[in-house]
């Protein structure tokens, strides 16, 4: 019963770290007014450089150091994503395209990019992994993982980006909060024509926002394989799901990155209720029941929309800019 | 010096145009169209080293190379056209309704519920009549929920419509494996009495999802551009103050649209199962549910600019399969060269909306 608990909180904490990833870049993307619907895509291509760099260091390099690996991986994974972002900043804020148009197009040529990617320049299988980055990734940072009994297992035995995930939401929370920059930026997505009248630098807040959002969410797909999937480039539509989840995350949290720590855990545990809550009630549920109970992150996140659209809190609300360009002729 | 003397010209500044001629028009997409294949052919000779023009060649040959692959373009042409009609009035009204896949996933689902539990009782002529009424009404139901919490809530229909899809992927999932019962895969449904499939016109099922898809868009286009319900969407569209000035009931008007955008995604799922595939997976929206909100956007909601768009990325598509097993690389190449070709199209939209107008060299002196 305990043990099944424990499995189930440490399958879930990890899932909730791919997520947090992306969605704490979204919340950033979309803090500035812009409905980046790319997400899926820029996983795929932060997961794939990650992978990629990852792979041809260690195979290639005479002493692979894992700190090296880690901050090749890392760095990869950070700048593709950005370049992603970039795309769709120079599409929508300099050339004025759709955003969400922009962003659906760039989910498709992220994922091309990667799965081709993947089958074409590594293993035409689709198939391949990195055991030395995977071990540099999933390495047991916090001491004490294996002495502290339960405690230890669900909360210190995990790779380093699962506690970078939540100082860096912790971090966001305070640059977006506290600080001039995040004031500034938070004026840009409500209301741009007002911010561009205080002297604020609409597009450079904009295409800074987006490309770094971006590259933190990117961030989540190289967590995904490197260290979540044990460093298995597996060529599949598995990240665009995350990528989507993520969105979800974004609403749910009602854009603060410090709901984003417990709301993704949360996404996580749902993730995985299918297959541990009826072994802890003791019950069997028939197989196609399974799917069903898949839809529930999403069904949680409908009704958050909904709660928050009928409340109409102020400070619960979506940026009030949001998807919506800003041409300052226009005004 | 006056002051004037001292404003800084930008070097480079943009106005506004809307005078350009439709061959210019053509013209500057045109030129979109040949940069982003130059792109991909770059892109390919860097990456696979291959000679780009055998490889347009060959993907040329994905779509005409013979008469049975042109059928098939048809056939996947008609599948994505009618989702961006299904889009067009949506978007029109500015209602971004991304949730067409879990509407086509809906329809779908409907009319594979009624082959399999009608089959056997019901003539096929009224079984495919029940069919086509309960996949109208399950996609317009899919889509009606987020359009009343739109019209009375103002609740964000880009988030919500994209949730619908997820849930419609879950229930269609347990569906399909409670169909399938032991079986690995869910095989063609009614296979042996075809009951619920389209009757063979032209040695195809598929023709009929063509004729149909042909007849919508006209209706779609007539509808939009000819009837009082078009002039109010496109009045919505514009302003929701206006048309609430001009009297029209907005609530109303948004949730009737997206019910009609919704029931003609369910359509879709329909002809999806009943001239398509006979069979029902998550996939079987294919992704057209997505793809489709690039085509009606970039077709301004204009029905047979859709066609135009909607044969281009078929062709893309068949294209880059035909290069995949040619070349032996794989065929997310298509998802690469659509993608460039996308970004490339929409940039050139900046362009026929607007001119650069760059500082003119005198104007430093002046």
């Amino acid at each position: 019963m305990l043990n099944n608990l424990i499995a189930w909180l440490i399958r879930a904490i990890p899932f909730g770290t791919i997520i947090l990833y992306g969605s704490m870049g979204e919340t950033l993307t979309e803090k500035s007014g812009n409905l980046n619907l790319g997400v899926p895509g820029i996983m795929y291509l932060g997961g794939y450089a990650g992978y990629l760099c990852g792979y041809l260091y260690e195979n290639h390099a005479a002493n692979p150091n894992a700190f090296v690996c880690v901050l090749l991986a890392l760095l990869a994974a950070f700048a593709a994503s950005a370049l992603g972002g970039l795309i769709f900043s120079f599409l929508t804020i300099t050339l004025r395209a759709n955003q969400n148009v922009t962003g659906l197009a760039l989910t498709t040529f992220g994922m091309g990019v990667a799965n081709f990617g993947g089958k074409f320049l590594l293993n035409e299988s689709g198939y391949s992994s990195a055991p030395f980055s995977n071990a540099a990734f999933a390495y047991k940072i916090l001491p004490g993982a294996d002495s502290t009994g339960i405690f230890g297992k669900i909360f210190l035995s995990y790779g380093f980006l699962v506690y970078m995930a939540i100082i860096m939401a912790v971090i966001l929370h305070f640059v977006l909060n506290r600080t001039r920059v995040g004031l500034n930026l938070r004026a840009v997505g409500e209301n741009p024509a007002t911010a561009d009248a205080a002297g604020i630098h609409v597009t450079l807040y904009k295409y800074l926002a987006t490309c770094i959002g971006a590259g933190i969410s990117g961030l989540g797909g190289l967590y995904y394989i490197l260290d979540y999937n044990n460093g298995i480039w597996n060529t599949s539509d598995q990240i665009e799901a995350l990528g989507w989840l993520a969105v979800a995350l974004v609403i749910f949290t009602t854009w603060r990155p410090l709901n984003g720590i417990w709301g993704a855990y949360l996404f996580g545990v749902l993730y995985w209720l299918y297959q541990y809550l009826p072994n802890l009630l003791g019950i069997t549920i028939s197989t196609y029941a399974i799917d069903l109970v898949q839809m529930i992150p999403y069904m949680v996140t409908i009704v958050v929309l909904i709660v928050v659209s009928l409340h109409k809190k102020r400070e619960n609300q979506p940026p009030a800019s949001l998807g919506i360009a800003y041409f300052r002729e226009e005004r | 010096m006056n002051a004037a003397a001292h404003v800084k010209e930008p070097f480079v500044r943009m106005a506004k145009r809307n005078d350009l001629s439709l061959k210019k028009k053509i013209f500057i997409r045109a030129i979109a169209i040949l940069a982003a294949l130059l792109v991909d052919g770059i892109f390919i000779f860097l990456i696979t080293g291959l000679n780009p023009f055998g490889v347009y060649g060959v993907m040329f040959a994905g779509s005409f190379g013979t008469f049975m692959k042109f059928k098939w373009v048809l056939r996947d042409l008609a599948t994505l056209l009618i989702v961006g009609i299904a889009l067009a009035p949506a978007f029109k009204m500015r209602f971004w309704n991304i949730g067409a896949e879990g509407q086509i996933l809906m329809g779908g689902l409907a009319s594979a519920v009624c082959m399999i539990y009608l089959g056997n009782t019901l003539p096929n002529w009224l079984l495919l009549l029940v069919m086509l009424v309960t996949s109208v009404l399950c996609g317009a139901l899919w889509a009606f929920i987020p359009a009343v919490f739109k019209a009375i809530w103002n609740t964000n229909e880009t988030l919500f419509t994209l949730m619908m899809n997820y849930v419609a992927t879950s229930i269609v999932a347990c569906c399909t494996n409670f169909f399938r019962g032991d079986n690995a895969k869910m095989a063609l449904i009614n296979m042996g009495t075809k009951a619920g499939w389209f009757p063979m016109i032209l040695g195809q099922r598929y023709t009929i999802n063509i004729l149909v898809v042909f007849v919508l868009t006209i209706l779609m286009y007539i509808y939009l551009k000819y009837t009082k319900h078009g002039y109010e969407i496109s009045v919505v569209g514009e302003s929701e103050n206006t048309a609430r000035y001009a009297g029209i009931d907005v609530k109303k008007v948004m949730i009737r649209t997206i019910s009609i955008s919704g029931a003609i995604c369910g359509l879709a799922g329909y002809l999806i199962l009943a001239g398509k595939d006979m069979s029902l997976s998550t996939t079987s929206a294919g992704g057209n549910g997505f793809t489709a909100i690039i085509v009606a956007w970039l077709a301004k909601f204009n029905t047979f600019y859709m066609v135009l768009i909607s044969f281009l990325l078929v062709f893309l598509d068949k294209g880059a399969s035909d290069i995949a097993s040619a070349f032996q690389v794989n065929d997310y190449m298509s998802d690469i060269v659509t993608g460039v070709i996308l970004f490339f199209i929409l940039g050139s939209e900046f362009f026929i909306n607007y001119k650069l107008i760059f500082r003119k060299g005198g104007a430093k002196n002046a």
